[in-house]
């Protein structure tokens, strides 16, 4: 064996030690990234608890939400905040693949990137300024139209009449379904129509090939082989609109009285504890914290659920 | 010539093309209908803010700050709080999510560690800011005696810049060619200095392109503030005290009813999205420059 | 020669040869500088190379050729421990560099990357100036005022051949270059440190047939200066070009010997049958 006649120079060791210093700042730096998201978790249920530990489960079934008893139900903002979500993705849903399906394949050729990319640009645009929109704009609209005109045909048909009957205020969680909606559309539509454009050419072209109509390419041939990824666009833009604000705080009428009916003034989560945090008490503010807590946790479950399936395409694409 | 005759089989086979076509244009017009309602209402809010917001738009603006109900006034203190939490929360969030990145692709790339840290980042992206908001003022607002102060907003804005340049960093990083990494290392430069010297330098037009896209997303955003800066009717400078920002203006003049304040609050939502444009319009024309040189 | 009348002159030689060279161990002409002893190489579960012993001479060129997958990057990966920074991959036996066993893990990097450069298949200027692309590794391990700097940048860059046609130019970016400039670009960045070996891995695979020629020229003349291991999937760049030639397979070392004499007259039927092409 023959050993190392030279010592090691000094710049080795220094380089060494430089380089171990280097690796543990930037380790720091990526724990720091998961200790934000436990941190934001726990410092919520922390300073919620106490209205945790009085309230039980109740504050997730009761309707009862009373801040100036301190007692607090939180099951109209949590169904304000599922509903409107859920009336947000069933308009959503199918008008942005119907975008992604024009831009990709009907629109003619010299329109798609501009229309593309000015569909990507308003994905950009503040909430706040849809829902400035919905409240001068679109509550009008609701108020002297279509509400009037839904209550009286649909109001009175059994079992889902109840959903449409109301007042014409113009605000509710109909209203705010709608907003969230226009709002989540560029979102979802540039997530789907960037997955279609990811399906090799060669695949289309075979089918085309064979006769399939653009219709047919699109509907059993990029979407499943898109599935994956396009479930995953959807949650990511469910997880939006759970968790919206701004949009929502202008249309949703800020009644925290249970109601089923998608035309009366209702809450969200966001939505109530961006109108109220301002004012409330601290025993309010602990209950509302617990609020974002759940909030939190919903939009975490969606989330995570959207990743898994975004990696899934990722493997399918060879990808790590 | 031969009259062309049509077996049965030719005219099954025409029947379910004919049905074929039918359930294809049905569905382009179904396509093309969505397409209108989608980029119709898109379009109706654009022009309503453009409408709205221009009507009111006047150097008033910049000069002169918030006004009480009924009386004249502008953007002023807003504008100035806005422009100054953003730049902060740019100034925190940026180096920390650019090391994290760093770690990522560097350091922590096939390790399992690095796969958690990816998936937390993601769902950070995504959050919806109240939450972070929130995060800040039971963390930072509550645990200071419970003063709102412009660090808390720009504390915030920090968190929602953090995961997008975190992730803008990774992928940016990992796009750089393997055996630039390689050829640098074998020259006996450690890997700091080979980070720090020649693979930042191929990334970061990337990078740049992700802290703007970063910062046009902050400079919209209202609820995180609503917890941190709480807003401020005068001016101030004070990174201490609470501060006003355009959204929070906005969010308070919106649905109050008084009309000067509504006209306010519609120039400032315009401005805000003009501003968002510029900047995002910047990003992607770097992004678009950066590959066409790298391929 | 064509095909049919170099394999009866091969027939006839090999009956004449086969008792003369033994084993892999050769005689040559000029002293050892790198030895790899019972060299073995794994990624994760896989050997990927088995049992090497090879002899490199000091100041000529030896070549390591084979059919994709053979191991002989991953050899070549080995002689500069460039390998060491991924993880799950493994080296164990010997590379003796001047008689010291750079596997040991004593032995320190810094005189390791000094001592052996590397060029790859991907020309990569770094994002800098032509200069500072050069003068980088110098900066690193040397304290030169600007003028000792300037003259090894610039012996650097008459080395890989490329002075003339960037001594204008050194403050512009590296990447304006061509593909063949960039490559020779990445060479005289390695020969700025004055390594004495220096490795290529497949150079001009990327490059094309004119770039390619200027190259092998350059390799002629850089082997007064270095000792040279080339890795190609160019059989006949490497008769070209190379004094002697390694031929791999399946992480054996096949044979190893002259240039001249691997290619006129192997002794393993492997290597008669790589060499004229029965597969590959």
């Amino acid at each position: 064996m023959n050993a190392i006649a030279l010592p090691v120079s000094e710049r080795d060791i220094a380089d060494t030690r430089h380089d171990t210093l280097f690796r543990w700042l930037l380790g720091a730096t990526a724990v720091f990234v998961l200790v934000t998201l436990a941190g934001a978790a726990l410092s919520m249920l922390w300073g919620g608890r106490s209205v945790l530990a009085s309230e039980g489960l109740d504050f997730f079934f009761s309707a009862d939400w009373n801040p100036v008893e301190n007692k607090y139900g939180a099951l109209v903002p949590i169904y304000g905040t599922v509903v409107t979500a859920i009336i947000a993705m069933l308009i959503a849903v199918p008008v942005s693949f119907g975008i992604a399906f024009f831009l990709t394949e009907v629109a003619p050729r010299w329109m798609r990137t501009p229309v593309g990319t000015a569909i990507e640009l308003l994905a950009g645009v503040p909430s706040i300024i849809y829902g400035m929109w919905g409240f001068f704009v679109l509550m009008p609209v609701m108020r002297e139209h279509l509400i009037p005109w839904l209550d009286s045909h649909v109001g009175t048909l059994p079992v889902i009449g109840k959903l449409f009957q109301g007042p014409p205020i113009g605000a509710g969680m109909l209203t705010s379904g709608i907003v969230l909606s226009i709002m989540v559309i560029p979102f979802i539509s540039s997530v789907m129509r960037e997955v279609f454009l990811t399906v090799p050419s060669r695949l289309k072209e075979s089918a085309y090939a064979l006769g399939a109509t653009k219709w047919e390419v699109s509907w059993d041939i990029v979407l499943p082989y898109t599935r994956s990824a396009v479930i995953g666009g959807v949650f990511l833009g469910l997880g939006r609109a759970l968790g919206e604000t701004m949009a929502v705080a202008f249309v949703i009428g800020n009644s925290v009285n249970f109601t089923a009916s998608l035309l009366e003034p209702s809450t969200t989560i966001a939505a109530l504890i961006a109108n109220d945090f301002g004012e409330a008490t601290e025993e309010y503010r602990a209950a509302l914290l617990l609020l974002g807590f759940v909030l939190f946790i919903v939009t975490f479950v969606v989330l995570a659920i959207a990743r898994l399936m975004l990696a899934n395409l990722s493997r399918k694409e060879g990808n790590r | 010539m031969n009259a062309i005759v049509m077996t049965p089989r030719d005219i099954a086979a025409a029947r379910l093309y004919r049905r074929r076509r039918l359930v294809n244009i049905f569905a382009i017009g179904l396509a093309c209908a969505a397409a209108v309602f989608g980029l119709a209402f898109l379009g109706w809010i654009l022009w309503t803010l453009l409408s709205k917001g221009l009507a009111h738009l006047s150097l008033s603006l910049f000069t002169q700050d918030q006004p009480p109900p009924l009386e004249a006034g502008g953007l002023r203190n807003a504008i100035v709080g806005s422009l100054m939490m953003c730049g902060m929360g740019v100034a925190i969030g940026t180096p920390l999510g650019i090391a994290a990145g760093t770690w990522l692709a560097e350091v922590g790339n096939h390790r399992k560690l690095g796969t958690v840290v990816r998936f937390v980042n993601d769902i950070l992206l995504s959050a919806p800011s109240i939450v972070l908001g929130l995060f800040v003022y039971a963390a930072f607002v509550m645990q200071t005696g419970g003063n709102f102060s412009a660090i808390g907003g720009a504390l915030a804005l920090a968190f929602i810049v953090l995961p997008v340049v975190v992730r803008t960093t990774d992928e940016m990083l990992r796009l750089v060619p393997v055996q630039m990494r390689e050829a640098a290392l074998s020259l006996g430069v450690p890997q700091w200095k080979v980070t720090m010297q020649v693979l930042y330098r191929s990334a970061l037009p990337g990078i740049v392109t992700g802290v703007l896209l970063a910062l046009a997303r902050i400079s919209g955003e209202t609820a995180p503030l609503l917890f941190t800066a709480f807003g401020n009717e005068f001016f101030s400078l004070d990174v201490t005290g609470a501060m006003s920002a355009v959204p929070l203006v906005m969010y308070k003049f919106a649905g109050s009813g008084y009309e000067n304040w509504e006209h306010l609050a519609w120039a400032g939502a315009l401005l805000v999205t003009l501003f968002v444009l510029a900047v995002s319009l910047v990003a992607r024309t770097l992004l678009l420059r950066n590959k066409i040189s790298n391929d | 020669m064509t095909h049919l009348t170099r394999i009866d002159a091969m027939n006839d030689a090999r009956l004449a040869v086969a008792a003369s060279v033994r084993d892999a161990i050769l005689p040559t002409d000029a002293p050892v500088k790198i030895a790899a002893r019972d060299l073995n190489f794994w990624y994760d579960r896989f050997h990927a190379v088995k049992h090497i012993n090879l002899e490199v001479p000091e100041k000529r060129v030896t070549a390591l050729i084979g059919p994709s997958g053979c191991g002989k990057s991953t050899l070549l990966r080995v002689f500069n421990r460039i390998y060491a920074l991924y993880p799950k991959l493994e080296a164990k036996g010997e590379v003796l560099l001047d008689g010291e066993n750079i596997l040991d893990p004593k032995y320190p990097m810094n005189r390791l990357r000094s001592k052996v450069g590397m060029v790859f298949q991907k020309p990569v200027p770094f994002p800098m100036t032509i200069y500072e692309n050069v003068a980088y590794g110098i900066r690193h391990h040397e304290k030169l005022n600007k003028a000792d700097l300037d003259a090894r940048v610039e012996l650097a860059l008459r080395q890989a051949a490329l002075w003339d046609e960037v001594k204008d130019k050194l403050k512009e970016s590296g990447l304006g270059l061509s593909g063949g400039q960039q490559q020779r670009l990445c060479i005289a960045r390695a020969v700025a440190l004055k390594p004495d070996v220096l490795l290529l891995d497949e150079p001009t695979s990327a490059l094309d047939p004119i770039s390619t020629s200027r190259i092998e020229q350059l390799v002629e003349e850089l082997k007064r200066d270095f000792t040279i291991m080339i890795v190609t999937h160019n059989m006949q760049q490497a008769a070209r070009v190379s004094d002697y030639t390694a031929f791999m397979y399946l992480g054996d070392l096949v044979e190893h010997g002259a240039t001249e004499q691997i290619f006129s007259n192997p002794v393993k039927q492997q290597t008669e049958d790589y060499i004229t092409g029965r597969f590959g």
